[in-house]
Order: C-alpha cells, then sequence, then structure tokens
C-alpha cells in the first residue's frame, strides 16, 4: 500500500506539485493522466524517490520513505520501474540486463538469475533475444525487456512512466498486453498514461492531475463516463 | 648536406635508445595519470564539496600553468626551497623521479576532465534505470555509468596519450636523456643539426603513429564485440 500525503515538489521556483494526498491500496491499478506538465510524471518518479519530494510524507507498506534514515535502496528493490525511454543499458546483453540487479543487488546466485530471466523472457514473448545487445531490437521489444528487467527484482509494486508514449504506434499493443497481464495477477501498479483507451480497461481507478493537484478521481466509468470538473471535461474531448 | 645520410643514420640508433626512456615515462605517466584522473573526475562529480573543491583546484593549476614551468618548479625550485631550510643540504630530486611525479601530476588533470565528460556524456536514464532497480550509487557507477564512459574516452585518452608523449620532450632542459635530448647532444658534437632534428622528428612520428593504430585497431575490435 502506498499512501502519499500533502505531497510538495518545486523544480527552483517553479512548484510542480501542489499538495497531493492519496492512497494506493495492494493490488490496486491505477492510471495517472492529465495534460503534459501537469506534475504526472513528477507524481510518479516521487513514489521511488527518483525526484526527492519538497514536502510531504510518502508511506510504502508503512515504511516512510521519505525519511531519510530508512534506505533508499531497500525501498527501491520493491518497487519496478518502466520508463518512457526504456533505458536498457546499451552494453549488456538482454540477459544480463535482467539479471544483473538480481545478482548484484540481492545476490542471487548466476544460474537461478539466469533460470527467472529466461522464465520472464518467455512471459513477455522474448525468449529469442536474451543474448541479443537492446540496439538490435525494436522499441516495443526493448519495453518489453525493460518490464522483465524491473519484474526481476521480484517487487510488489511497479511503477510505469508513460511506457508506450516513445514507441511506434504497432508497437503499443505488445506493451500493453504485457501490462495487462500482469494487473490480471494482482500487481499493484501505478501507470502514467495517453492510452486512454487503456486507462478504462485496466484500471481501477483513474487519476486526473493538472496543475500540480489530483483534480478529479474515480473508477474509469465515472472519470470517463461522468466527469465532474470542466477541467476533465475539456481534457477528455480533446484526446478521446 | 652531403652528409645528410651519415649523419641520419649514425643519431638514429642513438635516438631509439633515447626512445625506450620516452616510452617509459610516458607509459608510467599516463597509468599513474588515469589513477589520479579517475579519483579527480570522480570527486569533481561528487556530493560532497570539499572533494569538489579539491580537484577543481588541482585541475586548474595542472592546465592552467605550462609543462615546463612545472618540470623546472618541481625539479629545481622545489628543492631550493627544501634546502633553504636550516640543517638541510644537498637534497635533490633525481630526473627520472621528476619526470614521472611531473608527467603523471600533469596528465592526470587532462586524464580527469576526459573521463568526466566521459562519465556527463552518459543518459541520466542510465542512473535513474540503476537507481530503480536498486543498486546504490556506487554499484550503478561500477556496472552501468562507467563501462559505457570508458568506452567513450579512447578516442580522447589516445590523444593525450599523444600529448603526453610528444611533451616529455620537455625533460629535455634538466637533462633526462629521452630523444629530444640524445638529438641535442649529437647536434652539439656533429654540428648536424638537420639530420638530427630530422632524425628526432621521425622517431617521435613512427612512435605516434604507432599509437594511433593501435588505439584504432582495440576501438573497432571493441565496437565489434559489443554495442
Amino acid at each position: 500500500m502506498i499512501e502519499v500525503k500533502n505531497l510538495y515538489k518545486s523544480f527552483g521556483k517553479l512548484e510542480v506539485l501542489k499538495g497531493i494526498s492519496e492512497t494506493i491500496q495492494d493490488q490496486e491499478v491505477v492510471c495517472v493522466i492529465g495534460p503534459s506538465g501537469s506534475g504526472k510524471s513528477t507524481f510518479l518518479r516521487c513514489l521511488n524517490l527518483l525526484e526527492e519530494p519538497t514536502s510531504g510524507v510518502i508511506m510504502v507498506d508503512g515504511v516512510e520513505i521519505t525519511d531519510k534514515k530508512n534506505d533508499v535502496n531497500k525501498i527501491r528493490e520493491n518497487m519496478g520501474m518502466v520508463f518512457q525511454r526504456f533505458n536498457l543499458f546499451p552494453h549488456m546483453t538482454v540477459l544480463d540486463n535482467i539479471t544483473l540487479a538480481p545478482m548484484k543487488v540481492k545476490g542471487m546466485d548466476k544460474a537461478k538469475a539466469e533460470a527467472q530471466a529466461m522464465e520472464l523472457l518467455r512471459k513477455v514473448g522474448l525468449i529469442e533475444k536474451a543474448q541479443v545487445y537492446p540496439d538490435n531490437l525494436s522499441g516495443g521489444q526493448q519495453q518489453r525487456v525493460a518490464i522483465a528487467r524491473a519484474l526481476a527484482m521480484n517487487p510488489d509494486i511497479m511503477l510505469f512512466d508513460e511506457p508506450t508514449s516513445a514507441l511506434d504506434p504497432e508497437m503499443v499493443g505488445e506493451v500493453l498486453n504485457v501490462i495487462r497481464d500482469l494487473a490480471k495477477e494482482g500487481m499493484t501498479m501505478v501507470i502514467v498514461t495517453h492510452e486512454m483507451g487503456f486507462a478504462r480497461e485496466v484500471a481501477d481507478r483513474v487519476l486526473f492531475i493538472d496543475g500540480g493537484n489530483v483534480l478529479e478521481q474515480g473508477t474509469p466509468q465515472e472519470l470517463f463516463g461522468n466527469p465532474q470538473q470542466e477541467r476533465t471535461k475539456n481534457f477528455l474531448a480533446k484526446v478521446l | 648536406m652531403n652528409n645528410f645520410g651519415y649523419h641520419f643514420w649514425t643519431v638514429m640508433p642513438r635516438l631509439w635508445g633515447g626512445a625506450t626512456i620516452t616510452i617509459k615515462i610516458t607509459a608510467i605517466a599516463v597509468c599513474i595519470g588515469m589513477v589520479i584522473g579517475m579519483v579527480m573526475a570522480l570527486s569533481k562529480l561528487s556530493k560532497i564539496w570539499p572533494l569538489r573543491i579539491v580537484s577543481n583546484i588541482y585541475i586548474e593549476c595542472l592546465r592552467g600553468t605550462p609543462l615546463y614551468v612545472q618540470i623546472l618548479l618541481f625539479h629545481f625550485g622545489v628543492p631550493g626551497l627544501i634546502n633553504s631550510m636550516d640543517g638541510v643540504s644537498g637534497f635533490h630530486f633525481n630526473v627520472m623521479t621528476t619526470a614521472i611525479v611531473v608527467c603523471s601530476l600533469n596528465s592526470g588533470a587532462y586524464i580527469a576532465e576526459i573521463f568526466r565528460s566521459g562519465i556527463q556524456s552518459i543518459d541520466k536514464g542510465q542512473m535513474e534505470a540503476a537507481r530503480s532497480l536498486g543498486m546504490n550509487h556506487k554499484k550503478a557507477m561500477q556496472y552501468i555509468i562507467l563501462p559505457q564512459a570508458v568506452k567513450r574516452v579512447i578516442p580522447p585518452l589516445c590523444n593525450e596519450f599523444i600529448v603526453l608523449l610528444k611533451d616529455t620532450s620537455l625533460l629535455a632542459v634538466i637533462g633526462v636523456t629521452e630523444i629530444m635530448k640524445v638529438g641535442q647532444i649529437y647536434t652539439s658534437t656533429s654540428y648536424a643539426p638537420f639530420p638530427a632534428y630530422i632524425g628526432v622528428a621521425c622517431v617521435y612520428l613512427i612512435l605516434t603513429f604507432t599509437i594511433s593504430r593501435v588505439v584504432h585497431y582495440v576501438e573497432v575490435k571493441w565496437n565489434m564485440s559489443s554495442n
């Protein structure tokens, strides 16, 4: 469970998050939508402290991660993250990309890490690409490897930062399929996305963020079917 | 001019003797310089401000003054200062000590900047991805950032290697019998500066050309083996 209380984040004088409070339950799939520059990616990146909040409290499974006394690396082991630009390690094969963190962070032995990696590659449909370097994969394939890499740490929570925004349109589906499967398995997920159809289908709850605040939230039926705020209506009218 | 061939072929074997000294100084100085450079580059990028200040002062001072001045200051200035103290006399550095210390410190400053820019040229998403997997900063540097940076710094590092090799000719001023000094000695006894210095130039050219070919070969090989 993730509990966010009064989260503020400023970059210099620019205040990006203006006091967000939110609770994400175990096994809940939350999609975050909103216009560019609204703070939705910053919100996500605060959840695993890639951005350090200016103020506010974030609790993950009862541990206050914003407390500097707690080891941020331990917390991150439990939260996988998938980036818009994939960020695979280009100097390593697909297999090494996936086995690195389990071996170097968790001390898992090589044979076990590789067996697990192959299992994950099978899951994302890329078992034949184990020995390939990331540069030789399409965007969609790279993103599926990135998901496998994050899953290799066996996290309870997955964060997705616009996972399909850098993809060619015909590759969006293959990545969304993998995320959809994770949702069915009961993974707790926070997904920042521009894919409204996908959000409607997969989310338990949708947050609409604009101007650094959660302006409106609800089930996909409520938010997409019957938005209350004028701002939400305008946004949805443009993107749907 | 009619004696060109005679002088050229007489000085050449002696110059090769000098070349072994030049190569030795350059090789040792580059190795030590890389260690210094890596430490200074990481210090300059560190969150700890005293480290940043120390590395900045080091880099600015060593890059901002001529190697020639550094050689004279270290070889004559420092012993002079020490000998001016009460009860001390006759203190001096061996010329090879000066050569290696000064060249290492000097190339360390340039190599630090090469490493720093190499590290900073790696997309910051790489560090974020590594950290998001639970790696601490040190592991992320060790497994993700530095291996990628090392490949990018090979061309500028090769350049620095060649520059340093040529700059060791300045060590002639304190009497290190490297290539340049050997050429000077030959000129002073034979009165044949043209063949002697053509010989000196040829030896430097052969050495630098060899280095750049070897590095080029390594680069190509490396690019084929991985991305």
